[in-house]
């Protein structure tokens, strides 16, 4: 196998005293699409951001596509391009039109002439099914329709890798298989994808992996029928068991506060 | 605390809550129409008439106090607004900056123009400076010399409003497009200012009607005949023709700008609140 197109190494991430990443290795390889896991508070956004390094790492090393992320002299808006994220809250500009969204950043960070940076924004609204609101402004789409916006506006800069930080939760709930046929499609073409997701039924389904993370560190790594369908470990049962039926978390919240939260 | 309130409690006599608002409603109204009517009797509006609306002075000073007048009250506005808003933009973004020598420098600044009367930066501007830098000009003359002092005026102003409307824009922006690869200043320019500036239309057009307001205050820096805006050419005439119909003139010039522009405000205030809901 080659090189991996995601590797963490002794990833350490602290807020004020607050250590939220313990230690974190993790490799992705070219293709591969994982999806991590895990309890409110145990780190999967940190954890994802510190890939693209909207965090700074307190320690540890990066490295995405054999380009050291946290060498201090890299060019860091050079490797942002080739790492495309999307929000939980979209983080359309609302300023521009679902167009302009698509061809200010290619025109801007790429130097793309108009038409060519016209061309790619037509070639990723039809490739997430929003041709017809090019002209359309954030405001007047709904949920599932700005997040697919959002996801073609990360392709348009052509990334290597796609970062997602729960793209779903924000979306009503009949709106969200839209959101995840556009991932699925993006993950059957050869897209490397980090997903940080509830949406058990997508891991098990797309992913070739799952992570599961608490308390900043990762806790199983496998594939999603051991993770998800026969987790090795009692962190993971709980929290799956949660997530499967809600309503076990009333009785359980006092336990699970106890192990998830070191924190004062 | 309406209707409802009333119904709940026990019957009282005398008048209900609707029936006393309706009465204290009633004896505002009669107040207010008393003091209209005393000032109407009182006032001798022959006297007024005579010194402030003589309809041959008023004449007189067409189309001067349009071509001139207030051509140069609108010519020194905004272009001490262009001064003011590139200096605020300056300072705004020194004040957010992650540098600490700058932030402090853009504070201070701040803190000691917005506490300074418009006329003492004037009176500064046309002593101080001079005196400083002897020899050097202040490019434009009369014109440079009031852009100077009504950018120093507004540019405290409006550096914190624009540091405002930067803050309000969402965190997320900064960082959607700072993970499509934009440099901070990319950002800065391309997605955030271009959205602070929507938020904080309203307060800088507010800073535009004080900056014509202010722009009087350019007589303190002695201007020649060609050079006079509305206050100087109002006062100006009114002393040689020893009548205020002039002063009149002036000030309905100045409402001519300002209340279209309040309306203005008004309008992208109400706009703004209705793209929030
Ligand atoms: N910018 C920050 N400053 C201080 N603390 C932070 C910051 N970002 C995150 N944290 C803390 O780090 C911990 C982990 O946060 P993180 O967002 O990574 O968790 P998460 O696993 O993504 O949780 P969730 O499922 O709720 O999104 C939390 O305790 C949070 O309070
Ligand atoms: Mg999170």
């Amino acid at each position: 196998m080659s090189r991996p197109e995601i590797e963490v190494r002794g990833l350490h991430k602290s807020f004020g005293d607050n250590e939220v990443l313990r230690g974190i290795d993790l490799e992705i390889g070219q293709g591969e699409v994982v999806c991590v896991i895990g309890p409110s508070g145990s780190g999967k956004s940190t954890l994802l951001r510190c890939v693209n390094l909207l965090e700074e790492p307190t320690k540890g090393q990066v490295f995405v596509g054999g380009t050291e992320v946290t060498d201090p002299d890299v060019d860091i808006d050079a490797v942002r391009r080739r790492i495309g994220m999307v929000f939980q809250q979209f983080n359309l500009f609302p300023h521009l039109n679902v167009t302009e969204n698509l061809t200010l950043p290619q025109r801007r960070v790429l130097g793309r002439d108009k038409e060519t940076a016209a061309r790619v924004a037509a070639e990723n609204l039809a490739r997430v099914g929003l041709s017809e609101k090019a002209d359309a402004y954030p405001s007047s789409l709904s949920g599932g329709q700005q997040q697919r916006v959002a996801i073609a506006r990360a392709l348009a800069m052509g990334p290597e890798v796609m970062l997602f930080d729960e793209p779903t939760s924000a979306l009503d709930p009949e709106l969200v298989g839209d959101v995840l046929a556009v991932m699925r499609r993006l993950a059957r073409e050869g897209m490397t994808m980090m997903v940080v997701t509830h949406e058990m039924t997508f891991a098990r389904e797309v992913a070739d992996r799952v992570v599961f993370m608490d308390g900043g560190v990762i806790v199983e790594d496998g594939s999603p029928d051991r993770v998800i369908g026969d987790p090795q470990h009692e962190r993971t049962r709980h929290f799956l068991s949660r997530l499967l039926d809600p309503a076990m978390a009333e009785v359980e919240e006092e336990t699970s506060d106890q192990v998830g939260k070191s924190e004062p | 605390m309406t209707d409802t309130d009333t119904a709940l409690q026990p019957k009282r006599k005398g008048l209900t809550r609707r029936q006393k608002r309706g009465l204290s409603r009633g004896v505002q109204y009669a107040v207010f129409a008393a003091a209209v009517i005393a000032f109407a009797v009182t006032a001798d509006w022959g006297r007024l008439q005579n010194q402030f609306a003589q309809a041959d002075i008023a004449k007189q000073m067409f189309p001067d106090v349009i071509t001139l007048a207030l051509k140069n009250t609108v010519l020194y506005t905004l272009s001490g607004f262009v001064v003011g808003l590139v200096l605020g933009m300056v300072i705004a973004l020194m004040r957010l900056s992650s540098v600490g020598p700058y932030r402090w420098l853009a504070g201070v600044y701040i803190e000691i123009f917005r506490g300074l009367p418009a006329l003492l930066i004037f009176i500064f501007v046309g002593v101080a400076v001079p005196l400083a830098f002897p020899g050097t000009e202040i490019p434009g003359g009369t014109y440079g010399k009031v852009a100077l002092a009504l950018g120093l005026v507004s540019a405290a102003y409006m550096a914190e409003t624009i540091r405002a409307g930067i803050q309000a824009v969402p965190k997320g922006q900064m960082e959607a497009a700072r993970s499509l690869g934009f440099s901070p200043a990319k950002a800065m320019v391309s997605i955030i200012i271009p959205q602070a500036f929507r938020i904080i239309l309203p307060p800088l057009t507010n800073e535009l009607v004080l900056l014509f307001k202010d722009s009087s205050l350019v007589l303190f820096l002695g201007v020649t005949l060609e050079e006079r805006e509305l206050s100087k050419f109002g006062r100006d005439l009114a002393s040689t023709t020893a009548n205020s119909t002039p002063i009149l003139v002036a000030g309905l010039c100045y409402l001519l700008v300002t209340i279209p522009l309040s309306f203005v405000v008004r309008r992208m205030e109400s706009k703004a609140q209705e793209a929030i809901r």
